[in-house]
C-alpha cells in the first residue's frame, strides 16, 4: 500500500464518518471458527477520543462521493470538500491490520451514495463478503443498509454482517422533508422493515437447525440528529419508542447537532453542541429499555421537553411523590429500580441481599447505591430517615445544591436555547 | 490474636484456612512473607503451603459456593491488593461456617468487600482487552507489553485466545516480569530476559517493515475521529487514565 494515499485517504473518510455517533460492538455472538481471526461477543472500546466518545470500530466511509444533498451532512453534493475513495482491497487490509494490533472491535462501513442505491449497498457487500470468507475473519461488521437498496442485497448484508442500520436522520418526517429533500420517509423504512422480518425468520431457523446460518446477530440500529429542526423531547422519544417496538431496534443513537454547514434551514454555525439535551436523551431512553419505564411517563404533551438540570428518573420522581418513600427491605425490583440514585446492579444486589438479613443506609452505600439521592424516597432499616414532608420541588433543591453537574458550564448557555 | 505468616499464593491461603480449623484458632490475622525469628508478633505460627490440605479446604468450597463464586473468589485473590487477605480469609471462614450459599449476603462486609475487589479487577481485566496493543515482530509473531495494576494476566488468556486464534502472539507484564505465549496450539507462561541496555533501536529494527506505517495510519485515524467541538479532556482521561497511555499507540 502506498502510506502517504492511504493515510489521506484514511483522513478524508475517518472525518467524514465520524458524526455516525454509533460505535458499538456489542450484541453479537459471532465465534471464531476453525482458527480464523476474531469473534464478536461483549463488545470492547479500544480507545477514547478527546471528545470522550468511545472508539470500538474502524467507522469509515467507502467513499464521501455522494449524489445527495442533505444540508446537515458534510458530504452533501454542493459542498466544496476533498472527496476520496477506498478500494475494497483497502478497507479489509486496514480491517485486518488494524484488528491484528487490537486497536478495534471491527469495522463499521457507511458510504455517500454514488451511482444509485444498488451500486452502493453491492460494494458495502462485497467488502464484508471479503472480510468473512477470503479472510476467515469473524469481527464485528456493522454495515450501513442503503435505503432503495434491491431486497437480495440486504439480505446477503444481514448474512454477513452483524449490525445494519439506517440513520433516520431527523426524529419527523417534516425534519426530514425540509433537511434532506432527496430522501423520502417511507423509503428509509422500508429495509428496517425488511430486516426486521429477515432476523425474526432466520432466529425461528436458528431454534430449529443448529447449522442455520447467523443473520445480523447483532440486530438494527438507527441514528437521530437533535436540535437542527425544532422537534420536541416528546416528539422525539415517541418516535424512538415507536422504531423500538415496532421494527424492534436494538438501539436509537441521538446525536447532538455539530453545526458544519451554513445553511438558512439549519442552526448558526457558532451554535453551540446541546450536550446536555442529547445526555438527557440517552438517560431517557435507558429508562424505557432498562429501567421499565413508559416513554410517556417520561415525556407527554404536559412536559414537552425533558429536564436540563437534573436526570430524567430524578424528574419523575418528584412529579410523582405520593409513589413515595418506599421501603428497600420490602418492595419489589421493578420498583426500587424507579428509585433515583439506585441503578440496576445496586437494585439486584439490594434484592439479593436483603434474604440474608434487613439493610441499613451503611448497606446501601457499601452496595453503590447514591444515598444523597436516594435517601429522600426511601426508608430502610434505620431509625434516621426523612421526616420532613418535602415537595418535589425542595428535593431537587437540595439535590442540586450538593451536587456538581459535569455540564454546568454548558448549562446556561444551553437553557436559553430551548 | 494469632498471626498467620503464609506466602501469599492461593494455595498458601487455602492451607491457612485449614490452619485455622486444624488449630481451632478464633481471632486470626493473615501476614504475607517469609518466617523471621523475632518477636514482631506475640503469637505466631507458619502456615506451609499445602497442596492436599488446600485441596480439601477447596473443596469443602465448592460445596458451599457456586462455580462462578469460587472463580471470583480467585479474581479477588489475584488483585494481589496489600492488606486484603484478611478479607478474603474472613469471606472463605464465613462461606464455610453458614449452611446457606452466602456469595450474595452483600450485607455482609467480607462479601461485599470481595465483591468490590472483583470489580476492581475484572474491570482492569476488562482494561487489557481493550488497550493491549500488539506490535508485528519480523518473524510475524504479535508482541505487547503491559502494566497492570493487578495481576491479571492470567485472566486474560482465554480471551486472547478465542480472538487471535490464527497467530502467535505474546503478552508481556513487565511490572510482575512475566508473560503469556500463544504458538498456535498452546499458551505458556514465560519469562525474557531483556538485555540491559537494548537500545530503542534495536527494538524498532524487530518490527515488519509495514508495523510504522500502521502505526501511523491509527494515529491518524484517532485523530480524525475526534469532533473538536465536542472537547471533553475529563471525560477522555476518566476513560483513559494517564497511567496507561505510555503503551497505548495512539497517546504516544
Amino acid at each position: 500500500m502506498d502510506a502517504d494515499r492511504i493515510t489521506e485517504k484514511l483522513n478524508i473518510l475517518a472525518d467524514a464518518a465520524k458524526y455516525d455517533v454509533s460505535c458499538s460492538s456489542s450484541g453479537s455472538k459471532r465465534k471464531n471458527e476453525n482458527k480464523g481471526l476474531g469473534n464478536a461477543s461483549n463488545g470492547i472500546c479500544h480507545s477514547y477520543t478527546e471528545d470522550g466518545r468511545c472508539v470500538s470500530l474502524l467507522k469509515i466511509l467507502l467513499t464521501n462521493h455522494c449524489i445527495f444533498d442533505c444540508a446537515y451532512c458534510v458530504s452533501r453534493k454542493s459542498n466544496d470538500i476533498k472527496r476520496a475513495a477506498f478500494t475494497v482491497q483497502e478497507v479489509v487490509d486496514l480491517t485486518i491490520n488494524f484488528y491484528r494490533r487490537n486497536y478495534i472491535e471491527g469495522l463499521f462501513l457507511s458510504s455517500g451514495i454514488f451511482k444509485d442505491a444498488d451500486f452502493t449497498m453491492e460494494r458495502l457487500v462485497r467488502v464484508a463478503k471479503k472480510l468473512r470468507l477470503e479472510h476467515n475473519f469473524h469481527g464485528y461488521i456493522h454495515l450501513k443498509s442503503i435505503p432503495g437498496a434491491s431486497d437480495e442485497l440486504m439480505n446477503e448484508a444481514g448474512l454477513y454482517a452483524d449490525r445494519l442500520s439506517v440513520n433516520l436522520e431527523m426524529p419527523t418526517e417534516a425534519g426530514l422533508k425540509l433537511l434532506a429533500p432527496d430522501k423520502s420517509h417511507q423509503e428509509m423504512i422500508k429495509p428496517m422493515g425488511y430486516l426486521k422480518n429477515a432476523i425474526i425468520k432466520h432466529t425461528e431457523e436458528k431454534k430449529l437447525f443448529k447449522k442455520a446460518p447467523i443473520f445480523a446477530p447483532a440486530g438494527q440500529s438507527t441514528q437521530v440528529i437533535i436540535g437542527a429542526t425544532p422537534e420536541n423531547d416528546n416528539q422525539i422519544l415517541h418516535s424512538a419508542n415507536y422504531f423500538y417496538k415496532n421494527f424492534k431496534l436494538k438501539r436509537v443513537y441521538y446525536s447532538g447537532y455539530v453545526p458544519v454547514l451554513e445553511d438558512s434551514r439549519l442552526p448558526a454555525l457558532n451554535t453551540s453542541v446541546p450536550m446536555v439535551r442529547e445526555n438527557r436523551l440517552y438517560q431517557a431512553d435507558w429508562l424505557m429499555r432498562n429501567y421499565g419505564f413508559h416513554v410517556s411517563e417520561i415525556v407527554n404533551n404536559h412536559q414537552p421537553h425533558l429536564d436540563l438540570d437534573i436526570d430524567p428518573k430524578l424528574s419523575w420522581a418528584i412529579r410523582n411523590m405520593q409513589e413515595f418513600p418506599i421501603d428497600v427491605n420490602r418492595a419489589d425490583l421493578k420498583i426500587i429500580l424507579r428509585v433515583p440514585g439506585i441503578g440496576v446492579l445496586s437494585a439486584q444486589k439490594i434484592v439479593s441481599a436483603r434474604k440474608f438479613g434487613k439493610l441499613n443506609w451503611e448497606h446501601l452505600k457499601r452496595m453503590g447505591v447514591s444515598v444523597n439521592r436516594a435517601k429522600y424516597f426511601i426508608t430502610c432499616q434505620s431509625k434516621e430517615f426523612e421526616r420532613r414532608d418535602l415537595t418535589g420541588n425542595a428535593i431537587k433543591q437540595f439535590i442540586l445544591a450538593t451536587s456538581h453537574s459535569k455540564y454546568i458550564k454548558n448549562v446556561h448557555t444551553q437553557l436559553n436555547l430551548f | 490474636m494469632t498471626t498467620l505468616i503464609y506466602d501469599g499464593t492461593f494455595e498458601g491461603l487455602l492451607t491457612a484456612v485449614f490452619d485455622v480449623y486444624a488449630h481451632k484458632l478464633d481471632v486470626v490475622k493473615l501476614h504475607q512473607g517469609e518466617w523471621l525469628e523475632g518477636a514482631l508478633f506475640d503469637e505466631k505460627m507458619q502456615v506451609i503451603t499445602d497442596e492436599t490440605r488446600a485441596g480439601r479446604v477447596l473443596k469443602a468450597l465448592k460445596l458451599k459456593l457456586s462455580t462462578l463464586g469460587v472463580q471470583r473468589l480467585y479474581a479477588a485473590h489475584l488483585a494481589e491488593i496489600p492488606g486484603e487477605d484478611n478479607n478474603l480469609l474472613g469471606f472463605i471462614r464465613y462461606a464455610i461456617d453458614t449452611d446457606e450459599n452466602i456469595e450474595e449476603d452483600y450485607g455482609n462486609r467480607y462479601v461485599m468487600r470481595v465483591s468490590e475487589m472483583v470489580r476492581m479487577v475484572r474491570r482492569e481485566k476488562h482494561r487489557m482487552e481493550a488497550f493491549i496493543r500488539f506490535q508485528k515482530l519480523r518473524d510475524g509473531s504479535f508482541y505487547a507489553a503491559i502494566e497492570p495494576d493487578f495481576n491479571v494476566l492470567p485472566l486474560l488468556i482465554k480471551h486472547f485466545r478465542s480472538r487471535y486464534a490464527d497467530m502467535k502472539w505474546m503478552i508481556y507484564d513487565l511490572r510482575r516480569k512475566y508473560g503469556i505465549y500463544y504458538d498456535l496450539h498452546d499458551t505458556q507462561f514465560i519469562t525474557l530476559d531483556f538485555a540491559e541496555n537494548s537500545r530503542q533501536a534495536d527494538i524498532v529494527a524487530a518490527y515488519t517493515e509495514d508495523e510504522g506505517m500502521y502505526q501511523n495510519l491509527w494515529k491518524n485515524y484517532f485523530k480524525s475521529v475526534n469532533i473538536t467541538s465536542r472537547k471533553n479532556t475529563k471525560l477522555h482521561v476518566r476513560h483513559i487514565p494517564k497511567r496507561y497511555w505510555k503503551h497505548l499507540t495512539e497517546k504516544i
